[in-house]
């Protein structure tokens, strides 16, 4: 278990945006991009330096009108936090 | 890079997928003279730069068309003054916006403007760790300079990533080039060996490294690697000469990449002006959708019935995508033909003579040349011969 910073926030070598031609979010980063699946968009989305990850998992669930996310959310987190996407 | 997977067609009819990255070169003026330029041998004849506008319309065009990373490059990028506005321009549009630069040129007026206009990356290239090496090898005095802007870099709070082109002359302290890297605080060092092309390409036989070189510099590399952990991260790439199997060039043809020349050139590889009847489109006369989707130039290697024996049947013919067009027609004298570099070319023998060569360290002949620098002197005079 790695541990997460309180309050994730993108590495300011990435950019997240929107692309119409790809119809989908994507992170963009010196020379390189990565297709963002939906959930993963909307967890970096809040990645912002404020919120810490149980405030992310209590704005996600009323986004989404569900419970239980914080298992997936911490997991997408973890993958993000290893390749470097939040810090 | 990453980007949209590219799914292998079978039908004869490629899938063209949107274009990813932009690479506009700017201008072929550059204020040093590198020994391993991949620049066309006879850049300076290639006059009449785009405009400020032209290049605005293919920076739109290219990003309706879905591009998202912006390279500026050339020769010297700094070397245009509407370089700032073009900047501004990109970010506007969306672009993902990459500076590759020598750092000559760049002082704190220009890297604040540039900041402001939303530059979000800055590629600085050294040649090499000490003053001596570094002016040598690019015939000029810049290492100093040099200095000073990664700490510009820095100030303006943008990543330091270095890049260092290897070969021969520098491979063996390439432990210097690391700790120099390290003191400049670097976060990323592409330690990029030379590829072959313009004018490494007639300087190869001074550049090409031995085997057991490059064995050693990437030993060193591995040490630097567990020493530094996450603070500065080491690509090496090993020159493709010394692989079995060749480089995707490209991601293949026309799959993702579309570079724009200074003279508007719309180019499907950094050296497709080599290629033979290519018919190389120009941005002037054709949108960047023509270009892109219905040009000879871009069709002509896109998909894999181009493709002779033995890539042809070759199970391996989706991930490499045959190799660099280039190479097979500067080592084997057709671009269509596989890139030599692979073992199963019937050409493999031109490059493992030349790997052999440079293995002969203690009795290796003189090179026929002396090492040629990229000036417009020695531009003009070697491709006028021609």
């Amino acid at each position: 278990m790695i541990n997460l910073p309180e309050y994730p926030k993108l590495n300011r070598l990435f950019r997240l945006q929107w692309e119409e031609v790809q119809q989908a979010y994507v992170l963009l980063y010196p020379e390189g991009m990565v297709k963002l699946n939906q959930s993963a968009a909307e967890i970096l989305k809040r990645c912002d330096g404020t919120q810490t990850i149980s405030d992310i998992v209590t704005s996600l669930e009323a986004a989404f009108s569900t419970t239980d996310l914080h298992d997936q959310i911490v997991g997408m987190l973890q993958t993000a936090f290893e390749k470097d996407w939040i810090v | 890079m990453t980007s949209a997977p590219i799914t292998p067609s079978t039908s004869t009819q490629p899938t063209i997928t949107p274009p990813f990255w932009l690479l506009a070169e700017l201008t072929y003026r550059c204020p040093l003279h590198c020994v391993f330029c991949y620049n066309p041998m006879n850049y300076a004849a290639i006059q009449n730069e785009l405009t400020t506008a032209e290049w605005v319309k293919v920076m739109r065009e290219a990003r309706q068309l879905g591009a998202a990373q912006l390279g500026f490059s050339g020769g010297e990028p700094l070397m245009r003054d509407d370089l700032e506005e073009l900047v501004d321009e990109a970010h506007r549009l969306g672009f993902y916006t990459n500076l590759i630069t020598s750092g000559v040129g760049l002082n704190e007026k220009r890297i604040q403007a540039l900041k402001t206009a939303g530059l979000d990356h800055i590629q600085l290239s050294f040649q090499d760790s000490t003053q001596e090496m570094n002016d040598f090898l690019s015939s000029t005095k810049t290492f100093e300079l040099k200095k000073r802007v990664a700490a510009l870099i820095k100030q303006y709070d943008y990543p330091m990533v270095m890049n260092v082109v290897l070969h021969r002359h520098n491979l063996p302290h390439i432990d210097k080039i690391i700790e120099m890297a390290l003191s400049l605080e670097a976060e990323y060092v592409e330690l990029a060996n030379t590829q072959y092309y313009g004018w490494a390409m007639k300087n190869r036989e001074h550049l090409i490294p031995s085997h057991q070189q490059l064995i050693e510099a990437e030993a060193i590399v591995n040490q630097y690697r567990e020493k530094i952990g996450k603070t500065c991260k080491l690509l090496f790439v090993v020159p493709d000469y010394f692989e079995n199997r060749p480089k995707a060039c490209m991601n293949g043809w026309g799959s993702v990449f579309l570079g724009v020349g200074p003279d508007g050139a719309a180019l499907p590889c950094h050296n497709a002006r080599e290629i033979p009847g290519l018919d190389i489109p120009n941005v002037r006369d054709h949108s960047m959708r023509e270009i892109w989707y219905e040009s000879k130039a871009f069709n002509f290697f896109r998909g894999y019935e181009w493709m002779q024996e033995p890539c042809r049947s070759c199970d391996e013919k989706s991930k490499d995508f045959g190799g660099c067009r280039c190479q097979a027609l500067m080592l084997a004298g057709d671009a269509s033909k596989t890139d030599p570099v692979c073992s199963k070319s019937p050409d493999h023998g031109v490059i493992e003579k030349i790997i052999h060569m440079a293995g002969q360290t203690e009795k290796k002949p003189d090179p026929v040349f002396p090492l040629i620098f990229r000036s417009d002197k020695n531009s003009l005079e070697l491709t006028s011969e021609k």
